[in-house]
C-alpha cells in the first residue's frame, strides 16, 4: 500500500475505471440491480449492522430501547430492552396504606390514570366486599370513557408526529386540552388524580361541569371527522400505514396481547362487554373490530371507539342516578368535611383512616378494565392489614410489547416506527 | 370441589392440591411438578382458557413454600377467569416455565424472575427484564430494603 | 393600551402629570436604557440570541413529557419563546428539559445524552422526580438528577402545569441573558475553584 505517489494510477485502479466506464448509467445501474437479485438468494452475504434504538429517541414513545440488527434498510431481528423508566411502585405501595397507595398507583400509565385507580379500586373494593353506589359508577364511566378520548387523542397525535404528520399533534392536543380542563375542574388535577376512591369518587361533580362537558360532547364528533379528513385517506398516511404490523389473531391471543391491537384483527374482545364492570352494561355502545390487523385498521378503530365513547358519556350524563358519589362505610371512607365540625364521631373516623388506614380482610384479587391500550388489570393481596401485601400491575402496554418482536421481522425500518406507534404502548405501564 | 378443578384431577391425578373460591374468584393451587402439564391441559379445549392474563408473585417468608405464583387465565368463549397457585419454595426457588404453552408467560416470568429470583425451568431467556443487568438482589422480596434516601428537611441542614 | 372612556366621562388614562407617578424612576428608568442602547456590548447581544432561541432536546421520561408536549402545542405555546424546535439530537440542542422519574437504569444513558450536548448547555429538572425523587423514594430512582448533572432551573410540579415549565424557562433566559456566557458548568467550575481556595 505504500506505493509512491506517481502520476500514472494502479493497474488495479485502471481496471476499475475502465470497467465502470465501459457502460452507459443507465447499463450500470442495471447491472446494479441484477447482483442485488443474484446476491440476495445468498443470505448473510451482507453484514447485519446492530444499531441502538433509544431509550432516548423521537419515536419510541417513551425510554424504549430497541437493540435492531439491520439488513441495509430491513429488520432482521429485534431485541427490546425495558426498565428505563422502572420506579419500584409496586414496591412502594406495600409500605403505604390502601387509600395512599392510589396516588402511586395511578402514576403508572400516566396516559390512562384513571383507568389505574379503576381496577386498583374495584380490587379493593371487591376484597371489602364493598358496594359502590350507583351514581358513583356513573361518574367513574364518565371519567374513564374521557380518560379514553384524551388518551386515544395522545396516540393520535404522537403517531402522526412519528410519521411527519405534524398537524394532527397540534389538532388533537387542542381537544386534549379541553378534556384535561375537565379534569381539573372535577378532579383538580389535569393528570396523575386521585379522584377514584375505594368506594366511589372522591367529590361530585362541581357547578359548571355539566355544561362544560357537554360542549366538549357536541363539539367532538365534529373534531374526529376533522382528523379524519386529515388522514383517513391521505395517500401517505395509507402507504404507510396499509398492511403494516399484520400478526393472525391466534398468535396475538398467544401473546396475550388485548385492547384495539386485538380487536383489529378481528377478535371480539372488550372487557366492558365480555366483564362488564361500573354499570357498563346500562350503556348502548358498540365494540368496533376490525378485519385485517394492520395499523390502518387500528388507526380506525381507535378513532371509532373514541366516537363511542362520548356516545357512552352523553348516555351516562342523561342517565345519572342521583346518590350519594361515595360509598356510606365510614370504616373505609372519610367522612364528608362538612361533618367533621359537628359529629366527633367523624372526628375519630377521619383521624383513624388518615393515620391507620383501613383493615382489608385477608385475601387475593384479581380485577381488570378496559384501557385504552388493553386489559389492565390490578391483582392485591391483603393480609388483612391496613397496607396491601402484594399490589401487582397488570399493564397492557408491557404484555403488547412483546408482540413487536414477531411483527418486525423482516419488515422495514421505518414501518417498525409504525409498528411502535400502533401497538401504543406507554412506557410508565411497561416498566412500572 | 368445583367443575373446574374435578376436570384438572380427573385428568392429571395429583396435580390440584387445594381449591379456594372467594369473593366469586375460583383459585386453584397446583402441584409444582406439574405446573406444565396442568396448563396445557387448560388452555385447550373444552376448557379453553386460551389467554393468559399474567403471572405474578408474591413473597410469603414465613411459610414453607415463600413465593407464591399465581397464574391469571381468561377463556374468550365463557369470560370465565381462573387462577391457579403454585408454591415455588424457599431455597432456589423453582417452577417449570409455561413460555411453551402460553408465550406471552416469557415476559412475565422474566419480571417474576428479576423481582423475586424464582427461577423457571427450560424458560428461552430467563435474564433480568426491568432492572440492570448487573443488579444485586432481588427488589420485591419482602426481606428486601425500600431503598430511598432519608429526607432531610432545610432546617436540620 | 387606551382605556375605552364610558360614554361622555373623559379619558381614564393616567395624564403624564399624575400626582402618583414617581418621575424620579422614571428619569433612571430612562437614563438606564438610553445607557443600555449606547453600550450594548456583543456579549450582551449574544446573550439576548441564546436566551430567545433555546432549542430543547427531547428527553421526556415520564408523565412530565405529556405536559412538556402540552406546553409545545397552541394553547401554551412555547414557541413564543422560541423554543417550539425539539431537537431529537443532542448535538443541536442546547437545553435539556429532564421531564420525568430518572431511574437506576436510565441514569448513565442521561449523563451520556448530557455530555454529548454542545456547550453552552442548560439543564432544567421538571418535575418533583427529577428535582428530588418526587413520590418515589425508593430503591428504583435517582433522588434527583442533580446527582448526574448540574441543573439550571427546577420546576416542582407532579405533573408541573405548562405555565409552570415556561415559567422555568423564562427564568432560564433571564439567566443567561443576565450572566450572558455562564452556563451552569462554567459556574460550577467558578464554584469549585473558590471552594478549593477557600478550603
Amino acid at each position: 500500500m505504500a506505493e509512491p505517489r506517481t502520476g500514472t494510477p494502479p493497474a488495479e485502479t485502471e481496471r476499475v475505471i475502465a470497467e465502470a466506464e465501459a457502460f452507459t448509467p443507465a447499463e450500470a445501474l442495471a447491472r446494479v440491480r441484477e447482483a442485488e437479485v443474484r446476491d440476495a438468494d445468498r443470505p448473510g452475504h451482507r453484514e447485519a449492522m446492530t444499531i441502538n434504538l433509544g431509550p432516548q429517541h423521537p419515536s419510541t414513545h417513551g425510554v424504549l430501547r430497541l437493540i435492531t440488527q439491520l439488513d441495509g434498510e430491513i429488520v432482521r431481528e429485534i431485541h427490546p430492552v425495558i426498565g428505563y423508566l422502572h420506579t419500584g411502585i409496586e414496591k412502594q405501595c406495600e409500605n403505604k396504606t390502601f387509600w395512599q397507595a392510589i396516588t402511586l398507583v395511578t402514576r403508572m400509565d400516566y396516559l390512562s390514570p384513571f383507568f389505574n385507580i379503576h381496577a386498583y379500586t374495584l380490587a379493593v373494593e371487591k376484597l371489602l366486599d364493598l358496594e359502590v353506589p350507583p351514581r358513583a359508577q356513573y361518574l367513574r364511566v364518565i371519567m374513564s370513557e374521557l380518560n379514553r378520548i384524551s388518551s386515544h387523542l395522545v396516540w393520535l397525535g404522537t403517531s402522526g408526529l412519528e410519521l411527519g404528520a405534524i398537524t394532527i399533534f397540534f389538532y388533537s392536543y387542542r381537544e386534549r386540552e379541553k378534556a384535561l380542563d375537565l379534569f381539573e375542574m372535577i378532579a383538580g388535577e389535569r393528570m396523575n388524580s386521585r379522584y377514584f376512591q375505594v368506594g366511589g369518587c372522591s367529590d361530585d361533580m362541581p357547578p359548571g361541569f355539566e355544561t362544560r362537558l357537554r360542549a366538549f360532547l357536541d363539539e367532538m364528533p365534529a373534531r374526529i371527522d376533522e382528523y379524519e379528513d386529515l388522514l383517513s385517506k391521505n395517500p401517505i398516511w395509507l402507504e404507510r400505514t396499509k398492511g403494516v404490523g399484520v400478526l393472525p389473531a391466534e398468535q396475538l391471543i398467544d401473546l396475550g396481547v388485548t385492547g384495539p391491537a386485538l380487536r383489529a384483527a378481528g377478535v371480539d374482545l372488550d372487557l366492558r362487554k365480555r366483564t362488564p364492570y361500573s354499570s357498563y352494561e346500562h350503556f348502548d355502545f358498540q365494540v368496533p373490530l376490525g378485519t385485517s390487523g394492520d395499523a390502518y385498521d387500528r388507526y380506525l378503530l381507535r378513532m371509532r371507539e373514541m366516537r363511542e365513547s362520548v356516545k357512552i358519556v352523553e348516555q351516562a350524563l342523561d342517565g345519572l342516578p342521583e346518590g350519594p358519589h361515595i360509598a356510606d362505610d365510614r370504616k373505609v371512607v372519610l367522612p364528608p368535611r362538612s361533618e367533621l365540625a359537628t359529629s366527633m364521631e367523624s372526628l375519630i373516623h377521619h383521624f383513624k383512616l388518615v393515620t391507620e388506614g383501613f383493615a382489608v380482610p385477608e385475601g387475593e384479587a384479581y380485577v381488570s378494565v378496559e384501557s385504552p391500550r388493553g386489559e389492565l388489570g390490578c391483582y392485591v393481596v391483603s393480609d388483612g392489614g391496613p397496607k396491601p401485601y402484594r399490589c401487582h400491575m397488570r399493564d397492557p402496554s408491557f404484555v403488547n410489547l412483546q408482540a413487536l418482536r414477531p411483527m418486525a421481522k423482516g419488515a422495514y425500518l421505518a414501518d417498525l416506527i409504525v409498528m411502535i406507534g400502533s401497538l401504543d404502548g406507554v412506557m410508565g405501564g411497561v416498566d412500572r | 370441589m368445583s367443575e373446574i378443578g374435578a376436570l384438572i384431577e380427573a385428568a392429571l391425578p395429583g396435580a390440584v392440591v387445594d381449591e379456594i373460591e372467594h369473593r366469586g374468584e375460583l383459585t386453584i393451587e397446583i402441584e409444582p411438578g406439574k405446573l406444565r402439564e396442568v396448563a396445557a391441559y387448560v388452555k385447550a379445549p373444552p376448557l379453553a382458557f386460551a389467554l393468559l392474563s399474567g403471572v405474578t408473585c408474591a413473597d410469603f417468608p414465613d411459610e414453607p413454600g415463600r413465593f407464591r405464583v399465581a397464574y391469571h387465565v381468561f377463556s374468550l368463549e365463557t369470560a370465565g377467569r381462573l387462577r391457579l397457585r403454585a408454591w415455588a419454595g424457599a431455597l432456589d426457588p423453582e417452577l417449570p416455565s409455561v413460555a411453551s404453552v402460553w408465550a406471552t408467560a416469557n415476559w412475565h416470568e422474566r419480571e417474576v424472575f428479576d423481582m423475586f429470583g424464582v427461577r423457571f425451568t427450560d424458560h428461552p431467556d430467563l435474564t433480568r427484564i426491568l432492572m440492570p443487568l448487573d443488579w444485586d438482589g432481588h427488589p420485591l422480596r419482602r426481606d428486601y430494603p425500600l431503598g430511598g434516601e432519608e429526607v432531610i428537611f432545610s432546617d436540620e441542614v | 393600551m387606551a382605556l375605552i372612556p364610558p360614554s361622555g366621562a373623559p379619558s381614564q388614562r393616567a395624564a403624564r402629570t399624575h400626582p402618583d407617578i414617581d418621575h424620579d424612576l422614571r428619569e433612571q428608568e430612562i437614563a438606564a436604557f438610553e445607557k443600555s442602547l449606547l453600550t450594548t456590548t456583543v456579549e450582551k447581544a449574544i446573550a439576548w440570541a441564546r436566551s430567545s432561541s433555546i432549542w430543547p432536546a427531547t428527553f421526556g421520561l415520564a408523565c412530565c413529557a405529556i405536559e412538556m408536549m402540552h406546553t409545545a402545542t397552541p394553547r401554551y405555546d412555547i414557541a413564543r419563546f422560541g423554543a417550539e424546535v425539539f431537537r431529537a439530537s443532542p448535538r443541536q440542542a442546547d437545553l435539556m428539559i429532564v421531564s420525568g422519574r430518572v431511574s437506576q437504569k436510565m441514569a448513565p444513558v442521561l449523563r451520556r445524552i448530557y455530555d454529548q450536548m454542545m456547550e453552552p448547555k442548560w439543564v432544567i429538572s421538571m418535575g418533583a422526580c427529577a428535582s428530588s425523587g418526587g413520590v418515589f423514594n425508593n430503591y428504583a430512582l435517582v433522588q434527583s438528577v442533580d446527582k448526574i448533572v448540574p441543573v439550571d432551573v427546577y420546576v416542582p410540579g407532579c405533573p408541573p402545569r405548562p405555565e409552570s415549565l415556561i415559567e422555568g424557562l423564562n427564568v432560564l433566559q433571564k439567566k443567561i441573558g443576565a450572566l450572558g456566557q455562564e452556563t451552569s458548568t462554567q459556574l460550577m467550575a467558578a464554584a469549585d475553584s473558590t471552594d478549593s481556595g477557600a478550603a
